[in-house]
């Protein structure tokens, strides 16, 4: 990975639109400033990582992407989309983004495989019998197919979360966006979602990962965003990022993580 | 996951409990309380039983319910039935029931709507709207019910009287003896009409479900609303259409001090309801708002990130786990709302209770007249208590 990737789209690709085009997004709560000025650009098929202290605006940010939170100045423009107040080009933005949450938030009513196949169903119009088969074969892909006629509460956080990344994948997303996919579990599950999230990324899929699992950072990652106080603070490959950082603020972050692992 | 075998070891039964004749086994201790309480029970039953019985005896009171055949002699204001004075107490205590089931039926329809828009306008981001229902809660839950119904009925019994009748649109007149309305000269042509009607509404409710289901299939969305519209208004219209298309009313018209003809809903059957259903909707929105709250934020979430519309989100996934924290307390208010209409006697609608008091004061057939009161509140209630449990077996989620 060289930083050609910092900027410019995939290599095979020059000219391609970006996957993600966020300039100068600016979101406040209340009165609180917490997205100051975040530009990004994610090429298609780039895997980010963003990383930072708690309350740095990381989820906010990958949130915007999908419009789970409004961003109120700057452009953010998807798969060639920009969002707006139009419905139709949220609703268009939502159909390419799988989003994968902290706390899973399967449907608890619905069986594993009807988690997977509800919205390939109501929004992409399948027929039952096809998003059957496509959410089984996701659910080998995660390998958990076994599980497909038993409801959330049966499982595992780990598993659970592989479903919650197994239905997201059932409405074949361009963009997958994680937010902070394992903080919610318990570390011998950490590794079997993370084994699935490289099995991802290999597939080629455009992925923002919310996390601060530096190994699966260094594994899979083209470039590595630091944020702290609603900005992004340092961007870089992983062994710029974490080898060579140039700021005290990502230099302390590092020793507390690193200290804490 | 599926295991073939079975390790012998998991297949030993339970050992079997023996049971110990003493005060420190728990089993011994169960049937020795159960047997004490059913015993000071029943003897309390039969000293209540036997005193009665004897007090009857002494005073010369018969006992029994062949009053119900007599001839009432009680006027009765406003009747769902014809009725007359010269008709039995069985008769008039058909209509108090009939005027009952009237007040709490469109009470439980009305305060569900009412309560189930305040209740999600207290979830409103709009900051007027969730303050007002906010207000309207607290104020409606802490006045009594009575306080409410008489504020209610003394508003509505200082209107003008009929001849200075309120005339909001030609032909509809309100005033201290109620609201007048126009109403269509009934006949046979209206009830099929109304019959087409709810046939087409079945008719479209079967369509809508199998188009639904065939949706699932095939993931092809199907238009509901043509189907919709032609068996529940043209058919309803072709109907009455072929059979004559009547449409004369009767209107009210003021002779001499009252109003003759249309239809009345009278002060006292508007003040009760007015006070039944402000008064429950309060307590249902709360319910209401509970509901949905009990479901997770992160549920919205990941369906909208799914792409799932606000309709399919609430239809989906919020309502069916919602529901279920809804209906147990609702069933509770809609009990509430029947046996409250029993305030009715304090601004004088004659249902039930109003009734039954009457009765019991002109025949004094005191533990008759209480009994069947009794008797109509228990079977209603325990109706609609069975109609809610069904309805929550119906939508319970199976989790595990």
């Amino acid at each position: 990975m060289s930083e050609t990737l910092e900027y410019v789209a995939s290599a095979a690709r020059p000219d391609a639109p970006p996957a993600i085009l966020l300039d100068k997004v600016n979101k406040w709560f209340g009165a609180m400033h917490v997205l100051r000025d975040v530009s990004l650009n994610v090429a298609v098929g780039e895997r980010v990582v963003v990383c930072g202290p708690s309350g740095s605006g990381k989820s906010t940010t990958i949130r915007c992407i999908n419009r789970l939170e409004t961003h109120q100045e700057g452009r953010i423009v998807v798969d060639g989309i920009e969002l707006s107040d139009d419905i139709r080009a949220l609703d268009a933005i939502r159909r390419e983004v799988g989003m994968v949450f902290q706390s899973f938030n399967l449907f608890p009513h619905l069986t594993i495989l009807e988690n997977c196949t509800l919205a390939p169903i109501w929004v992409r119009r399948m027929p039952k019998r096809e998003a059957e088969e496509l959410a089984m074969e996701y659910l080998t892909r995660v390998r958990i197919p076994e599980q497909a006629k038993k409801y959330p509460g049966q499982l595992s956080g780990g598993q659970q979360q592989r479903v919650a990344i197994a239905r997201a994948l059932c409405m074949k997303p361009k963009i997958m966006l994680f937010d902070e996919p394992t903080s919610a579990l318990d570390p011998e599950m950490i590794k079997e979602v993370l084994d699935t999230m490289v099995g991802l990324a290999e597939t080629g899929m455009t992925m923002i990962c919310v996390t601060h699992e530096m190994g699966f950072a260094r594994q899979v990652a083209d470039r590595v965003v630091f944020m702290d106080r609603g900005e992004i603070v340092e961007m870089g490959t992983p062994a710029q990022v974490f080898e060579n950082p140039q700021t005290d603020r990502l230099k302390l972050f590092l020793s507390q993580i690193l200290r804490g692992h | 996951m599926s295991q073939t075998t079975i390790d012998p070891r998991l297949m030993r039964a339970p050992p079997k409990r023996k049971l110990r004749l003493s005060w420190a086994d728990e089993r011994i201790r169960g049937v020795v309380w159960q047997v004490l309480v059913v015993g000071i029970v029943g003897t309390i039953v039969w000293w209540l039983w036997s005193n009665t019985v004897h007090n009857l005896e002494v005073r010369k009171i018969a006992t029994g319910f062949g009053f119900l055949t007599r001839e009432a002699g009680l006027p009765v204001a406003e009747s769902v039935i014809e009725y007359s004075p010269t008709d039995t107490y069985l008769r008039a205590l058909t209509v108090g029931l009939l005027n009952t089931l009237k007040v709490a039926v469109v009470g439980i329809v009305l305060s569900t709507i009412l309560g189930t828009v305040i209740g999600i306008a207290r979830l409103s981001r709009n900051w007027l709207v969730a303050k007002l229902s906010a207000i309207y809660v607290e104020v409606i839950r802490d006045l009594p019910l009575l306080l409410q119904l008489l504020f209610w009925y003394t508003i509505l019994q200082s209107l003008p009287g009929p001849r200075q009748a309120m005339q909001p649109v030609p032909g509809v007149f309100l005033s201290n003896r109620g609201l007048k309305l126009p109403w269509l000269d009934w006949q046979d042509a209206h009830s099929l009409a109304l019959l087409a009607l709810l046939l087409g509404a079945v008719v479209t409710w079967f369509y809508r479900r199998q188009a639904l289901a065939k949706r699932i299939l095939d993931g092809q969305p199907r238009r509901i609303w043509p189907v919709a519209l032609g068996a529940m208004g043209a058919l309803p219209v072709l109907v009455w259409a072929a059979l004559g298309a009547p449409w004369t009313a009767d209107w009210p018209e003021l002779r001499g001090f009252n109003f003759r003809g249309g239809v009345t809903v009278s002060p006292e059957f508007f003040a009760l309801l007015l006070g039944l259903v402000l008064y429950t909707a309060g307590f249902i929105a709360e319910i209401v708002r509970a509901g949905i709250l009990a479901v997770p934020q992160g549920q919205w979430e990941a369906a909208q990130a799914l792409g799932l519309h606000p309709g399919q989100v609430l239809r989906q996934i919020v309502l069916p786990q919602a529901l279920r924290v809804i209906i147990p307390p609702m069933t509770s208010q809609y009990l509430n709302i029947t046996k409250n209409s029993s305030l009715a006697v304090a601004i004088g609608y004659q249902d039930i209770v109003s009734i039954a008091n009457t009765t019991l004061n002109q025949t004094g057939q005191a533990i008759e007249g209480i009994a069947i009161i009794m008797l109509v509140y228990l079977t209603i209630s325990l109706s609609i208590s069975l109609f809610m449990n069904w309805y929550n077996a119906r939508i319970a989620l199976v989790e595990r």
